[in-house]
């Protein structure tokens, strides 16, 4: 089995660009619900909780569920 | 319908005639549901946000205790609709990709690309990449345990969602993904160990 190159620099990036502390999955849905309101507030989320912000950047699966969420409370505005 | 605070919300989901609450809030669930889905589904998605909304309800009504009021409860309460809603997509869309098909479970594979074996292969790569991709590639076989190893692959391969590689693997997402924070952890101190740096990596591989 051979790794793609492609898939390979992006561990090289990924691994260069670890934190020691991240969180995971449960504690950033545990704290993305404040994270979107206060982003439709226009306030700086990335900076009040940048925590959550490195684990959206990283996990395609709750950036998912954040956009997704961002597009459900507009719609109900 | 009426606006609630979210102490209203509380006392009328939990009231003894709480049918109307109940309702009120299906009808945000089905609208924030129908918008979000509506960009990504084609199709009649009526029937799918339903279902979605009535099963993300009896998670809401069953763990209104765990409301912490951080936000409005409606927000709280969306949230967990997506993710009722994103988790079961997510499964019919990749549960007949199996894991074994893409990681074939064999300790000691070489995952060395072509292009690294063959010297003709990617000239324009340099010396100093070249040396970084056939250190990653060796910490990665020798420095992780086949669990991380293989959920590393998976994951960062794209073949499957965190979400269903972690269920094939009966484990959970948030699991999943600390274990190849662990992974990741290890192999940046094992390459910190071996002399190169966060930056110095970056610096080779920075502009992908
Ligand atoms: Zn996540």
């Amino acid at each position: 089995m051979e790794l793609k190159l492609d898939v390979l620099k992006k561990m090289v990036r990924s691994i260069a660009t670890t934190a020691p502390h991240e969180i995971g999955c449960d504690e950033c849905f545990n704290e993305i619900d404040r994270f979107v309101e206060l982003e439709l507030q226009g306030k700086k989320p990335a900076e009040a909780m940048p925590l959550v912000q490195a684990h959206l950047d990283r996990c395609m699966n709750c950036r998912e569920e954040y956009e997704a969420l961002l597009d459900a409370i507009k719609a109900c505005q | 319908m009426p606006e609630r605070t979210n102490a209203e919300w509380l006392a009328d989901l939990r009231g003894p005639e709480n049918q109307q609450a109940i309702t009120d809030l299906r009808v945000v669930l089905i609208r924030g549901l129908s918008y979000s889905l509506s960009t990504r589904l084609r199709g009649d998605i009526d029937t799918l946000v339903e279902d979605f909304a009535q099963e993300a309800l009896l998670k809401i009504l069953n763990n209104l205790d765990t409301f912490r009021g951080e936000s409005k409860l409606t927000t709280w309460a969306q949230k967990i609709a997506v993710r009722v809603a994103y988790s079961e997509l997510r499964r019919k869309r990749w549960q007949d990709i199996s894991i074994q098909d893409l990681y074939p479970e064999d300790s000691g594979i070489d995952y060395t690309p072509a292009v690294l074996t063959d010297p003709g292969a990617n000239p324009e790569m340099s010396v100093t990449q070249r040396n970084i991709l056939e250190m990653v590639l060796r910490l990665i076989q020798e420095k992780l345990t086949e669990k991380q190893r293989q959920a590393m692959i998976i994951v960062m391969s794209g073949g499957l969602p965190l979400e269903e590689a972690a269920r094939q693997m009966g484990t959970n997402r948030n699991a999943l993904y600390k274990l190849i924070h662990d992974a990741r952890k290890r192999l940046k101190e094992e390459i910190e160990a071996e002399g190169l740096s966060a930056d110095d990596l970056l610096a080779a591989f920075g502009s992908i």
